[in-house]
């Protein structure tokens, strides 16, 4: 197999509320901008783009078609475009570059969640016939698995609490982050609750954002980077969609990714988790000791950007391998109610 | 690098205006059950699935493959959902392949459709994007400028339009899956019928269907051991380009021809009328098919309607197109690419039926979307190389 790299990276900064397009296109110019110089490339040089975006957080068809541009997109480009969060996008591209028609390739993600009420248009992704008539919104979902896990001795709303403790910390350092902050754990449970036992602190902020990482084959990357993180495991699953017929106190196909991927051994991992409850849920489906050290950036609960998100994960992932902070690292993205699909990305330095 | 791949089957629903005897999963397994069969596989043989369909609007449900995960057999296994406007049906189709072909899977399902009845498509597609000129009424309602373009430029006679309606839907009429199928339509009737966006009339434009279509992408282990014959997927190609920028030719876009011009070079064709024995053409309105033959090279720029004139786009001409009766006769929009991928793998593997053109061996697949600015298309072959 090829080898592949992820050798750039680049995230807009995650806030609540921009004034831009639903488009993406005010977000993406700048972080386009940015990583291609990171990596010194033109952007006719870039052989394939793929991008991730939702035509409902736009709420508008063909949302994605404006985005376009953002490139530049004449003389034309190979493009494709996947309705599912960037990490997703990176797989299509990285496919591509396996195949040897392209040695760079681009993917992007973005998402205007402050467009819509997010709980209830995610509602909107469940069964069209017998569930989302109902209006279950993400939040309660959430909160059903988070009370499940409560009950079956999985976790604490203490535990739940530290987590959102540690990521507003690593989060100061990270300075596009939506939130962050020392905190303490006592602070945050004196908080009212959003869904019982869910508070706002266990809940990923409301974000509008985008992220956009590059490719590269072989010689290619080792010529653009000096520290090319490698990808040696890229894998995604699914899981059944019918809320019933799942065990929610795992996630099987975050189990089976990570596993497919080789995830083992990792130094930090960068893990796509809406909501406090399922960094611990995903720490133990993909078996991560307390060697691997998580969210560095912050993670999700520092700043959401919805189809972005998960493709930032990974590409903190690899900046940590491009910094030189880490030889082994997993970046993981996530989709659909929870933590139903997911997609695991291990890279490592050589 | 590159593996081989190739189409093991292919299956589709029965197109209509409204299918309410199916849920949104029970007409995507029909398509693919047929798929299955046609392979002679089982769903459990499939080792990833990709979802194509255009706007979630459509259905009013957002990325539905998330609860159609289990009805396509697709639970712990990797699922994509690949989303590139009209053109998201070959789209789905190239990404299938190119996952067998960069060596990820054996055997890959591609599953494209659309619902049209779950809402109202022309007003799904009447929409506002900032900063730019809204797309009124319809699609039709934004190419009709176009076709009077290509009218004026290549001086072509306002009865071609009309011919190519009325051998399109005589092809369906041959195609029993096809949502309409009008043995007896005349020249006479398509002019007589009202005019909707001048010069595009009701009976030169596509109807707005309920249907799926799948097809089954293996590696070259996966072909050999098929007992059925199989499609061999010469070349891919997709290319983009911006809705609208100054300078934009919208009756020959160059997204399209650069798209062509890839194509037939990764497939080794010099000479595209004389190498293609048949192509399925994305032919929402009449006056697309010969456009899109000047686009993809088969007639030079401004000749495209002599083919359509002089019979040669009919089944036993040089270049039959859409002897299935193409998108004119069946449009569930999201499935409408992969149809076109799925009747020209049909075509090579001798398995179209009363539409089959004798004696093809290598065959077209095109899709477009958005404002003419996607193009996806492969070519397929009964052998390798």
């Amino acid at each position: 197999m090829r080898d592949v790299a992820v050798i750039g990276f680049a995230e807009a900064p995650s806030v609540r509320h921009t004034t831009g397009t639903t488009n993406g296109v005010e977000m993406l110019v700048p972080i386009f901008r940015e990583v291609l110089a990171q990596t010194g490339l033109s952007r006719r040089e870039i052989g394939f783009w793929c991008s991730g975006s939702s035509d409902y957080l736009a709420g508008r068809a063909f949302s994605f078609v404006a985005a376009v541009d953002a490139i530049g997109a004449f003389p034309p480009v190979a493009e494709s475009h996947v309705e599912m969060d960037g990490a997703w996008a990176l797989y299509e591209a990285w496919v591509k570059v396996l195949t040897g028609e392209v040695d760079i390739a681009l993917a992007y993600g973005f998402g205007k969640s402050s467009a819509g009420d997010l709980r209830r248009v995610l509602a909107l992704q469940l069964d069209p016939y017998t569930v989302a008539p109902l209006w279950p919104d993400s939040v309660s979902i959430a909160a059903l698995q988070a009370r499940l896990g409560i009950e079956a001795g999985k976790w604490t709303e203490r535990e739940m609490a530290e987590v959102a403790v540690a990521s507003r910390a690593a989060a100061v350092s990270n300075p596009r982050a939506q939130l962050s902050g020392n905190v303490s754990a006592d602070d945050l449970l004196a908080a009212p609750y959003l869904a019982d036992p869910l508070r706002a602190h266990d809940c990923a902020p409301v974000t509008d954002g985008a992220s956009v990482a590059i490719l590269a084959a072989g010689d290619r990357a080792r010529e653009l980077c000096e520290r090319p993180a490698w990808i040696t495991g890229f894998e995604h699953r699914i899981d059944s969609g019918s809320l019933g017929a799942r065990d929610l106190l795992t996630s099987p196909s975050a189990a089976s990714a990570a596993t497919a991927a080789g995830a083992t051994d990792v130094d930090v991992a960068e893990l796509h988790a809406p909501f406090t409850h399922q960094e611990l849920l995903l720490r133990e489906a993909m078996d991560l000791g307390d060697a691997t050290r998580v969210n560095l950036s912050g993670g999700t609960l520092a700043g959401n950007p919805m189809f972005a998100a998960g493709l930032a994960r990974i590409g903190w992932a690899a900046r940590h391998i491009i910094s030189g902070d880490a030889g082994r690292t997993l970046g993981h993205a996530t989709s659909g109610p929870v933590l139903q699909q997911n997609l695991v990305c291990v890279m490592e330095a050589r | 690098m590159k593996e081989r791949a190739a189409v093991l089957g292919t299956g589709q629903t029965h197109h209509r205006s409204k299918r309410p005897d199916v849920s949104i999963a029970g007409l995507c397994r029909e398509a693919v059950d047929r798929a299955l069969a046609d392979a002679g596989l089982d769903i459990t043989d499939i080792d990833a699935v990709v979802v194509g369909k255009a706007p979630d609007l459509f259905e009013g449900v957002m990325m539905p493959e998330l609860y159609l995960a289990d009805a396509l057999g697709a639970v712990g296994k990797p699922l994509l959902r690949v989303h590139t406007a009209g053109s998201v049906g070959g789209a789905t189709g190239n990404v299938a392949a190119s996952l067998v072909q960069a060596g990820r899977h054996r055997r890959v399902l591609a599953v494209a459709f659309e619902k049209q009845s779950e809402s109202n498509a022309m007003w799904a597609l009447s929409i506002s994007p900032p900063f730019s000129m809204p797309l009124l009424a319809g699609a039709g309602g934004y190419f009709a400028p176009h076709i009077r373009s290509y009218i004026r430029r290549s001086g072509a006679p306002t009865h071609v339009g009309a011919m190519v309606a009325v051998k399109d839907r005589r092809n369906g009429a041959r195609n029993p899956y096809a949502h309409l199928r009008q043995p007896d339509i005349t020249l006479e009737s398509v002019q007589a019928s009202p005019m909707l966006w001048d010069p595009v009339r009701y009976d030169e434009t596509c109807p707005s269907s309920d249907g799926a279509c799948a097809v089954i992408i293996g590696d070259q282990a996966a072909a050999e051991a098929s007992v059925a014959p199989v499609a061999w997927i010469r070349a891919t190609s997709m290319r983009t380009e911006p809705t609208m920028f100054s300078g934009k030719d919208n009756v020959n876009p160059r997204a399209g021809a650069d798209a062509a011009r890839a194509l037939w070079h990764a497939a080794g064709i010099t000479d595209p009328l004389a190498q293609i024995d048949v192509a399925e053409i994305y032919v929402p309105f009449s006056w697309f098919e010969p456009m899109w033959l000047e686009n993809l090279g088969f007639a030079p720029e401004g000749k495209g309607w002599q083919f359509t004139e002089s019979g040669e786009t009919e089944i036993g001409g040089s270049i039959p197109v859409n002897p299935s009766g193409g998108v004119l006769c069946s449009n569930p929009i999201g499935a409408s690419g992969l149809l076109r991928f799925a009747e020209s793998a049909m075509q090579v593997m001798g398995k179209a039926g009363e539409h089959q053109v004798a004696g093809a061996r290598t065959a077209l697949g095109h899709a477009y979307g958005g404002g003419s600015q996607y193009f996806s298309m492969w070519v397929v072959a009964d052998t390798p190389d």
